[in-house]
C-alpha cells in the first residue's frame, strides 16, 4: 500500500499469499479443469487424459439433439437480444435526465426481472402463455428471454449515457444541429459501447437461461443450455465438456471483444487526460 | 413536444413490455394461487346447489341430482382432472371416488335415477360433501394454507395437515438455511479477498479482480458441470487427496449438501466480493498508514478502521447473495441429493410435473415476497449496481 511498510512481518504476508492462492484456485480451477476434458478420447470424464481427440466434438456435431439445440439458442438469443436492446435502450434514454416523476422507482421496477426467482416468473409465464396460445412457440421463448435480458441492457446503456458530458450535446446544438442530428451525431456514437455491451450481456444471458425455458419452451425449442441441463441430469459424458468448451469460447469471445473495445477507449481517454502519468 | 412527454414516450415500450410479460404473469400466478375456480368450473350446477346447503345434516336430493347432472355433461378431461386433484388435496379419496362415480353415472341411462351411495358408500360420509362445499368459492386460501402445511377441517377451522404430507415448511426452512450457509461462506471468503484486492495494486490487483470476474462471466451451467466433474468420487479433488495420502477412500462431495454448498458458494462469491471491494476502494489510501503511524497494530487498525468501512459493502453483498440464493434451482437440482432440494424445485415439480398451478403459485408467492422485501432493503442500503460489468 503506497510503499509504507506494513507492520506484521513475513508470517502475516505468508498467510495472505496462501489465502490469495487458495481463493484464486477455488475461483478459477473449475473453469480451467473442464476445458482439457473436452479433448479426451476416453468415455470417462477423468484425469489423466488418456489421449487427445476431437471425438466428443464430433459426437456433438452428429447428434441431432445438440445441433438443433445450438441452432435454437442462436435463433432465440438473437431475437431476445434485438427486443431487449431496442426497448431497453429507449427506456434508458427516457430515464436519462430523470424528468419523469418516480424515475428512481421506475428504474428499480425495470431491474426486477433480474431479482425475481426464475421459477416464480416461469410459473406465471406458463399460465399466461397457456391462455394466450404462446406456449411452446419460438416467439414465446424469445419474449420470455427478452424480459430477463432487459435489465442488463438498461444498466449498461444508462451508465454509458451518464458518462457523456452534456456540454458536448449543448455545443452541437448551439452550432445549429437539430435534436435528431445531435442524437445521431453525438449521443448515439458515445453511447454505442454501452449499447453493445448491453446487447452482448443480453445474448449471454439468453444463451445461459434454463429455468424459464423449462417452463415455456416445447421440445422443438430446446436450447443449448437446456440440452446441457438435461444431459447433466441423465449421464455426464465428455460431450458435456465439449459443449461447455463451445459455450465458454462463445461467451468469452463476445465479452472480450466488447470489453477490449471499451478498455481501449477508456485507456485512450485516460492517456489524453493525464499525459504525464502515461 | 415537451421534454417530459418525450421521456415518457421513450420508456413506454418497456413499460408496456414488462407490464404485459413480467408483471401480468406474476399477477396471474398470484391470482391462480387464490382462485378456487377449478372445482367450480368442472361442477357448475353443483356449485349453485351446494351454496344453499348449510353443511349440516345430509346433503339434499337436489344437490345430489345437480352433481349427477354435472357428471353427465361432457366436461373436458383436463378440467375434470384439475378439479379431482384440487378436491383430493382437500380430502384424500376423491381421486378414486369421482372417476368411479362419473363412470357409473354415464353407464346408467339418461333418465335412470342414480343412487350415489349405492355407487360408492363414501357418498354417505359428510366429509366428502363438506370438502366439495369448501372447494366451491371463487376464492380460496386452500393453496396458501397447504403451502405452509395447513388446511381447513370440516368445521372450516385451520389445522395442520397429517405429518406424512407436511413437507413444505421443512423445505422452506431448508431453503433459508442453505441460503444462509452460502451467504456465510461467501462472506468468510469474500471479505478477506476483497480486502486483499483493495490493499494491493498493479498486476496483483488486476489478477485478483479477473479471478472474480471470469467465473461471473462464465455460464452457470458450465460452472456447475465443472463442479460435477471435479467433485466426483474419482474426480480431480479426490484423486489429488488420495495421491497425497490424506485419504484412503474417496470423500463423497457431490449429490449431497457439501456439493450444493461448494457449487453455490463458487457461483455467488463474486456477488459478495464486488460490493465489498467497491466500498473499500472508496476509502482514502492513506487511512491505514495513518492508523499505523498513530500506533495501531494491524489487527487494531483492521477492527477500528477497515472493518467499519467495509461494513456497507459486506451488508449489500450479503443481502444480494442471500436474495439470489433463495430462488436457486439449477445448482441444487444438479449437485444436491433428494434432501438438498430447495423450494424452487418443489414449485417446478408442481408446475411442470403435475400442472397444479394453484399450488405452484402459492409456493411461488412464499418465495416472491421475501425476495421482493430483500430487494427493497437492498435498494435502500446500497449504492452498488446489481449488475457488474
Amino acid at each position: 500500500m503506497s510503499g509504507v511498510t506494513r507492520p506484521g512481518g513475513t508470517a502475516f504476508n505468508a498467510v495472505r499469499l496462501a489465502f490469495a492462492a487458495l481463493a484464486v484456485a477455488f475461483l478459477l480451477l473449475p473453469l480451467v479443469a473442464i476445458l482439457p476434458l473436452a479433448f479426451t478420447d476416453s468415455v470417462f470424464l477423468v484425469y489423466p487424459i488418456s489421449g487427445p481427440s476431437l471425438r466428443w466434438f464430433g459426437a456433438l456435431a452428429e447428434s441431432q439433439a445438440w445441433t438443433r439445440a445450438i441452432v435454437n439458442s442462436l435463433i432465440i438469443g438473437t431475437g431476445a437480444t434485438v427486443v431487449a436492446t431496442v426497448v431497453g435502450t429507449l427506456a434508458a434514454l427516457g430515464l436519462r435526465r430523470e424528468l419523469l416523476p418516480f424515475s428512481g422507482l421506475l428504474r428499480s421496477v425495470f431491474l426486477l426481472p433480474m431479482v425475481v426467482p426464475a421459477v416464480v416468473l416461469g410459473v406465471g409465464m406458463q399460465i399466461l402463455y397457456a391462455r394466450m396460445g404462446l406456449a411452446s412457440s419460438y416467439l414465446g421463448v424469445i419474449i420470455a428471454h427478452a424480459v430477463l435480458c432487459v435489465p442488463f441492457v438498461l444498466v449498461n446503456v444508462a451508465s454509458a449515457l451518464a458518462s457523456i458530458d452534456p456540454a458536448l450535446e449543448r455545443a452541437a446544438a448551439s452550432l445549429g444541429a437539430s435534436p435528431v442530428k445531435v442524437f445521431r451525431g453525438v449521443t448515439l456514437p458515445l453511447a454505442m459501447p454501452g449499447i453493445l455491451t448491453g446487447a452482448v450481456f443480453a445474448f449471454a444471458t439468453s444463451l445461459d437461461e434454463v429455468v424459464i425455458t423449462l417452463f415455456v419452451a416445447g421440445p422443438n425449442q430446446t436450447t443449448l443450455a437446456r440440452q446441457m441441463f438435461s444431459s447433466l441430469r441423465e449421464n455426464i459424458s465428455p460431450a458435456i465438456a465439449a459443449a461447455a468448451f463451445i459455450i465458454m469460447i462463445l461467451t468469452f469471445a463476445l465479452l472480450l471483444a466488447v470489453k477490449g473495445a471499451s478498455l481501449f477507449t477508456a485507456l485512450r481517454r485516460k492517456q489524453r487526460a493525464e499525459p504525464s502519468e502515461a | 413536444m415537451s421534454a417530459r412527454f418525450k421521456a415518457l414516450l421513450l420508456i413506454l415500450p418497456l413499460v408496456l413490455f414488462l407490464g404485459f410479460f413480467f408483471l401480468w404473469p406474476l399477477w396471474m400466478m398470484i391470482s391462480t394461487a387464490v382462485q378456487g375456480g377449478t372445482v367450480r368450473l368442472a361442477f357448475p350446477q353443483t356449485a349453485t346447489a351446494i351454496a344453499s346447503w348449510d353443511g349440516g345434516g345430509p346433503p339434499p336430493a337436489s344437490l345430489q341430482a345437480a352433481l349427477i347432472r354435472d357428471l353427465r355433461t361432457d366436461t373436458p378431461q383436463e378440467r375434470f382432472g384439475d378439479a379431482v386433484r384440487t378436491l383430493n388435496s382437500q380430502q384424500a379419496g376423491f381421486r378414486t371416488l369421482l372417476p368411479r362415480t362419473a363412470r357409473a353415472v354415464r353407464e346408467a341411462g339418461e333418465t335412470d335415477v342414480v343412487d350415489l351411495a349405492a355407487v360408492d358408500p363414501r357418498w354417505n360420509e359428510q366429509g366428502y360433501w363438506l370438502a366439495l362445499k369448501r372447494s366451491m368459492p371463487a376464492y380460496t386460501d386452500a393453496n396458501l394454507l397447504a403451502a405452509v402445511d395447513l388446511k381447513r377441517n370440516d368445521e372450516a377451522r385451520i389445522e395442520p395437515v397429517e405429518a406424512d404430507f407436511a413437507v413444505n415448511r421443512a423445505i422452506m426452512l431448508r431453503t433459508f438455511v442453505i441460503a444462509g450457509q452460502v451467504t456465510l461462506l461467501c462472506a468468510a471468503i469474500g471479505l478477506p479477498f476483497a480486502m486483499l484486492a483493495a490493499s494491493v495494486s498493479g498486476w496483483k490487483r488486476n489478477a485478483l479482480l479477473i479471478a472474480v470476474l471470469l467465473p461471473l462471466w462464465t455460464s452457470l451451467l458450465v460452472r456447475t458441470a465443472a463442479w460435477l466433474i471435479l467433485l466426483q468420487d474419482n474426480g480431480l479433488i479426490n484423486q489429488t487427496l488420495r495421491a497425497l495420502g490424506l485419504i484412503e477412500t474417496p470423500l463423497s462431495l457431490i449429490y449431497n449438501r457439501t456439493g450444493v454448498l461448494i457449487a453455490m458458494t463458487h457461483v455467488l462469491l463474486p456477488l459478495m466480493v464486488l460490493p465489498i471491494y467497491a466500498s473499500l476502494i472508496a476509502i482514502p489510501r492513506n487511512l491505514m498508514p495513518a492508523a499505523a503511524a498513530l500506533g495501531a497494530a494491524p489487527l487494531q487498525a483492521f477492527r477500528h478502521v477497515l472493518l467499519p468501512l467495509a461494513m456497507p459493502g459486506l451488508l449489500s453483498g450479503s443481502l444480494l447473495v442471500f436474495m439470489v440464493a433463495l430462488g436457486y434451482y439449477i445448482t441444487p437440482a444438479l449437485t444436491g441429493g433428494a434432501g438438498d432440494q430447495m423450494i424452487s424445485s418443489v414449485i417446478a415439480f408442481y408446475a411442470t410435473g403435475t400442472a397444479n398451478w394453484g399450488m405452484a403459485g402459492a409456493l411461488g408467492l412464499f418465495l416472491l415476497v421475501p425476495t421482493t422485501v430483500l430487494y427493497i432493503l437492498y435498494g435502500r442500503l446500497s449504492r452498488t449496481p446489481l449488475v457488474q460489468t
